[in-house]
């Protein structure tokens, strides 16, 4: 696997405002990572580093083995792909204008803008004007224009803003096959139960500072955070066992009761479960990100504060 | 080189699109034609007069319109970009910022130059049809250079709108110092250099230098040096006894008026933080 973006110990200084500090990064080829955190975090700043519109304070960079902001960047920059957050194009031009002014500028073939159209759904819209295109469609012609030239690496800032629930899948469904075709990734988010299914890797960022980095599996075993077991069935006629390792948080109707249970007892807890008579079904919910990034963003938040 | 057209294209077919290029060719036509009309009036004549009033007439409306026409289409160039969040994904293309800059300079430039040219054009016409003794060659010759000289003053003041749009952080801004300098230029300039004329009593030869601190001046040297008959109406100008200043120096010097503020911006465009 090829490192596509290497941080070493990059640090990024506005005057007194340190606004990324000593991040230490590997982003592989083919990967989907998400940069997760408040505002300010530092997710924005570690997009401009990575796309060379500004330089570190400190530590290395380098984006395809070179670093972005020096004199290869415009060789690095026809291989990239980018969708700003709150990006407002031409209003007075179709989106098919639009886009063929970009692929100009990124000197690639306008032959296959009517494919990149039709690609992200705006096919029919292609010749209408901008003006009149609603949220979605100005975020798919946003995604349409991060795509010409086949870059082999995509940056999405905050790319499911505003999008309804059938937008974000289908924006996530073009992601994903991206990702198959052996494209790298890179995106933030705050609509975090959206992103979590099409993610290889979270950064959660905190004050500048990474706070945690891995996969959905490192991250809950890194935060050890209780999952929740929901088991249905008639508890009038067996009360839960006293000596469960787990604390009953709810009990619903008389039918279900939900468990908080430490992950290093799940499996003692499940067979205590599966052999209690009554129970008909059982549920078992992992910590989810949401979950995982209000406790990684708890840890910082007191020190960030100060 | 190849960046900096697509972005000049792109900008002069926006241009075409919200109708600048029309309503800029339109106003200066009608305005021209009826200056050329009426500019008599006050002595009491209707029509044509003479070419050389006519020219004096003219130039003294593309003082005033050229520069604020200038401002207005060009003064957004950046900021605008900036807003609407397209800087932002502009400055991530192969394209650098010199090359986006002069894009629009360019752009912008033919924009200006394709409108004046038909406006003053049509009312070159209008005159050459309206006004029976005209001396044609005289006219077309007088027209030319009034249409050159318009071109190049207004590309003076797109170089101040663009030295304004990388300087400020807001569209209101923008069109705000946009405006001041318009005033400075062309209404509190000459009234200052009056003052300064009446206030000197003695000596004053430096007094015609002063004329080259303004490109506006500059421009009316250029238009009305072939003019003797025109001085009693050229006003401040008049000052600049004949011969003074070539028409070509005054010429390079409005270049150099071009050149110097869209320098500084593309050098403070380059340096500001994205």
């Amino acid at each position: 696997m090829n490192d596509i973006i290497t941080f070493n110990g990059v640090t990024k200084r506005h005057g007194d405002v340190t606004s990324l500090a000593d991040l230490h990064l590997e982003v592989q080829e083919g990967e989907v990572l998400a940069l997760l955190g408040h505002n300010g975090a530092g997710k924005t700043t570690a997009m401009k580093l990575i796309l060379g519109l500004i330089a570190p304070s400190e530590g290395e960079l380098r984006v395809f083995g070179a670093a972005p902001h020096g004199a290869e960047a415009d060789r690095l920059r026809r291989r990239l792909g980018f969708l700003p957050e709150n990006v407002g194009f031409y209003e007075q031009l179709s989106g098919r204008e639009v886009l063929d002014y970009f692929a100009r500028l990124k000197r690639v073939d306008r032959h296959r803008i009517d494919d990149r159209l039709e690609q992200v759904g705006l096919g029919e819209a292609s010749r209408r004007r901008v003006k009149t295109y609603s949220k979605g469609m100005r975020q798919r012609l946003g995604l349409a224009q991060a795509l010409l030239g086949d870059p082999r690496l995509l940056l999405l800032d905050e790319p499911t803003t505003g999008l309804d629930p059938a937008a974000t899948r289908d924006f996530y469904a073009t992601v994903r096959a991206l990702r198959d075709q052996g494209c790298t990734v890179l995106l933030s988010s705050h609509v975090l139960p959206g992103v979590e299914p099409y993610i290889d890797r979270a950064l959660i960022l905190g004050g500048g500072k990474r706070l945690a980095l891995g996969s959905l599996d490192e991250l809950r075993r890194q935060a050890e955070l209780p999952l929740t077991i929901r088991a249905k069935g008639d508890w009038s006629i067996t009360p839960p066992p006293a000596d469960l390792p787990a604390h009953e948080t709810q009990r619903l109707n008389g039918h279900a009761c939900e468990f908080r249970v430490h992950p290093a007892n799940k499996m003692r807890v499940l067979r205590c479960l599966t052999t209690t008579p009554g129970i008909e079904d059982i549920e078992l919910l992992p910590p989810s990100l949401e979950n995982l990034y209000t406790h990684f963003s708890a840890t910082e938040s007191p020190r960030g504060q100060s | 080189m190849n960046a900096v057209l697509s972005v000049a294209r792109k900008e002069f077919r926006d241009g075409l699109r919200n109708r600048w290029v029309l309503a800029i060719a339109l106003v200066l036509a009608i305005l021209a034609v009826g200056i050329a009309y009426f500019g008599a009036a006050a002595s009491g004549e209707l029509g044509f007069t003479s070419l050389a009033t006519t020219v004096v007439s003219l130039s003294t409306l593309a003082v005033f319109l050229i520069p604020l026409i200038a401002l207005l289409l060009a003064y957004d160039a950046i900021v605008g970009e900036q807003e609407a969040g397209t800087l932002l994904l502009l400055l991530t293309y192969p394209l650098s910022r010199s090359q986006l800059l002069l894009g629009k300079f360019f752009g912008h430039g033919l924009i200006l130059a394709v409108a004046t040219a038909l406006g003053f054009g049509i009312a070159g016409i209008a005159i050459a049809l309206g006004a029976p003794g005209v001396d044609l060659l005289a006219l077309a010759g007088s027209i030319g250079l009034l249409i050159v000289s318009s071109v190049l003053l207004g590309w003076v003041f797109i170089a101040f709108a663009y030295l304004i749009s990388v300087w400020v952080t807001e569209k209101a801004q923008a069109a705000g110092l946009a405006l001041i300098v318009w005033f400075l230029f062309v209404l509190v300039f000459d009234l200052a250099l009056l003052a300064l004329l009446v206030s000197v009593e003695r000596g004053g030869d430096w007094l015609p230098w002063l004329l080259l601190l303004n490109p506006t001046e500059c421009f009316r040297l250029i238009n009305l040096a072939g003019f003797e008959a025109a001085r009693s109406y050229t006003g401040l100008t008049s000052i600049a006894e004949g011969g003074t200043f070539r028409p070509a120096v005054v010429t390079a010097i409005l270049v150099a008026w071009i050149l110097v503020p869209l320098g500084l911006a593309l050098l403070r465009f380059r340096r500001r933080a994205a």
